[in-house]
């Protein structure tokens, strides 16, 4: 047991400061950091600042004009949303469906989504699982710390990574980081993440709006869309730009309904009109099916109830807030 | 031997020591040294911050930090965290003693109030009162708790910060404990965080200094492996100006400028402790 009476006396700093591994007078600290940093020139801040919004060219090509699409993300293997998703798509006579990401995990039968991206004519961007599984990497890359959490992303990695054949990996691992798509005259930046990476988490509450401009300046695109934190929102920035997270087709958005959840996007009078769609869809077969493939009952729980039970850990204060687990 | 430069890739963590190193405890490892009597740095008025948020705004900052010292020892924490959230998204690293019912119920109604998310982070140095209050001083065991169980009560989740000074922060088990110990105080959803020693400021004493050896030469840091160094996208803001990120604050050389804008240059990895960080990946960062 430590004895308390071999703590470490602290120096009394009064009029000391303490530098590096020395203890100095308070006014000579003082005086050696003022000398440090000094003001910089005019044309050197304004080149810095700008620097920091400055366009970063991806040479990726425009797709479209589109007059309307549908976008979706984070399919986690959930076939049956896929396919009303799908039947969705075609009554809202939308041109084309973009899926930004994560078409494994979590569900049953990861193939099985395979003939209905194809047959659909989804355009897939790679979201960390398709990269992960295409590198055959141990994990899912989310990136947990939690205990419990990372349990589960290990079980749910596994399973998916047992039942992707060599083909369907391939498949996974041709797919694009990232898209354009033009809808009107607005071009769109499709990405899993964020701009910036593939796994980085933009929630609705840890978004401000300089941040969300700044990624719009750095990506040269009127709009932004990403998926991967599961949960959907959408961004009406004052430059008129838009940042929207699709949210998840593959699990409901911790809200206690088994809704899933899509966008659809169209321009009218010059601007992007986003409309985020709730969907339902048969849960209970999907119940049915991932309790036939010996998944986790927490998995089939939140597929049932709408609550998430795991990968808590990456929601930010105010999300976990609203959260029933 | 060439030191290597961090650049600057994007100002997404802004943070503000606005308790100075005034600190109502005087931990045995405080890389900052902070205690009752260290005003090296003095605490900052929302005066003070209120032009640093602007400008960190109009930078693209994404989310702001507040440290000390104590944060809570400043009266007006409560108004600049307001200010702070109408930004962005915060969080405050606080010892947790200061942490009343009425202090969290506060706290409690400027989060529902606000746009964005507030969050905290608590620290302790081990499971029981002997271990902790070795490091963190007499009775503060039960104090921490008490503010957890306040913040817990007030509906927030605070993330527990634990340095690798206590032996259980090493191990599954020994954190999986910790994380028991937040169930216990009423935390719906226990996180940890596990932070790496940095051998400056109180801890020199405590554990020793960093070895000759401990220094980065230019070739140990390849050219795109700067993203896990929180200086490629961090800055924090003090009573004497802005300096590169929050462990080097007590060195005068790290001071940058007296403007976030005047800090959007590289910095070179000179310091020892520059040294645990690309070892270990420490960011500061929740």
């Amino acid at each position: 047991m430590p004895n308390l009476s071999s703590r470490p006396r602290l120096p009394d700093h009064r009029g000391r400061a303490t530098w590096g591994e020395r203890i100095v007078p308070l006014e000579e600290f003082k005086r050696a950091a003022a000398l440090a940093g000094s003001e910089c020139d005019a044309t050197w801040r304004a080149a810095a600042e700008r620097a920091l919004h400055a366009p970063v060219a991806d040479g990726v090509p425009v797709e479209g004009p589109y007059r309307r699409i549908v976008l979706c993300g984070g399919v986690y293997s959930n076939h049956l949303a896929l396919a009303a998703l799908l039947d969705e798509a075609r009554r809202l006579a939308a041109d084309a469906v973009y899926c930004l990401g994560d078409l494994g995990g979590f569900g049953p039968r990861p193939e099985a989504v395979w003939p209905l991206v194809a047959r659909g004519g989804v355009r897939v961007v790679q979201g960390n699982y398709e990269q992960a599984l295409a590198e055959d990497a141990p994990d899912c890359r989310c990136g947990y710390t939690d205990p419990r959490d990372n349990r589960f992303a290990e079980l749910s990695y596994r399973y998916t990574a047992a039942h992707c054949s060599p083909a369907f990996r391939a498949f996974l691992g041709a797919l694009p980081a990232r898209r354009r798509v033009r809808v009107g005259a607005r071009e769109i930046l499709l990405v899993h993440g964020s701009p910036r990476r593939v796994n980085e988490f933009l929630f609705e509450s840890t978004s401000p709006v300089a941040f969300l401009e700044t990624l719009c300046d750095r990506a040269a695109a009127d709009a932004i869309a990403c998926t991967h934190t599961g949960l959907h929102w959408h961004a009406a920035l004052p430059s008129g730009r838009d940042v929207i997270n699709v949210g998840a087709l593959g699990r409901p958005a911790n809200d206690g309904t088994p809704r899933i959840w899509f966008a659809l996007i169209e321009e009218r009078d010059r601007a992007l009109a986003v409309e985020l769609r709730p969907l339902g869809y048969d849960h209970h077969a999907l119940a049915v099916e991932m309790r036939a493939e010996g998944l986790p009952e927490e998995f089939v729980a939140t597929i049932l109830s709408g609550w998430w039970t795991t990968c808590l850990e990456i929601l930010p204060a105010r999300e976990r807030a609203r959260s029933r687990y | 031997m060439t030191i290597p430069q961090v650049p600057l890739a994007a100002l997404d963590t802004v943070w503000f020591q606005v308790a100075g190193t005034v600190c109502n405890l005087a931990c045995t490892h405080c890389l900052v040294s902070s205690s009752p009597t260290n005003r090296t740095h003095e605490g900052l008025t929302l005066e003070q911050i209120r032009p640093h948020l602007a400008e960190a705004a109009r930078l693209g900052a994404r989310e702001y930090y507040f440290t000390g010292g104590e944060p809570f020892l400043n009266p007006e924490l409560p108004r600049i965290l307001e200010a702070a959230l109408a930004y962005g998204p915060a969080t405050v690293l606080t010892n947790g003693v200061l942490l009343s019912s009425a202090r969290s119920a506060e706290l409690r109604s400027i989060a529902d109030g606000a746009r964005y998310s507030l969050d905290f982070r608590v620290s302790l140095d081990g499971l029981d009162a002997p271990a902790n209050d070795a490091i963190r001083g007499r009775g503060t065991f039960a104090r921490v708790l008490a503010g957890v169980r306040n913040l817990a009560a007030a509906g927030f989740d605070p993330v527990l910060t634990v340095t690798e000074a206590c032996h259980e922060a090493s191990s599954a088990a020994g954190r999986e404990r910790f994380l028991d110990l937040l169930r216990g105080l009423g935390v719906e959803r226990p996180r940890l965080k596990v932070l790496p020693l940095f051998r400056i400021g109180a801890e020199v004493a405590r554990g020793g200094p960093y070895e000759s050896w401990q220094r980065l030469a230019g070739d140990e840091v390849a050219p795109d492996g700067f993203a896990h160094l929180q200086c490629s996208s961090c800055r924090v803001v003090t009573d004497q100006g802005v300096w590169v990120c929050p462990i080097l604050v007590n060195e005068p050389a790290a001071r940058m400028g007296p403007t976030l804008t005047d800090t959007l240059g590289a910095y070179p990895l000179r310091h020892a402790a520059c040294w645990t960080c690309h070892v270990q990946g420490a960011t500061c960062r929740t």
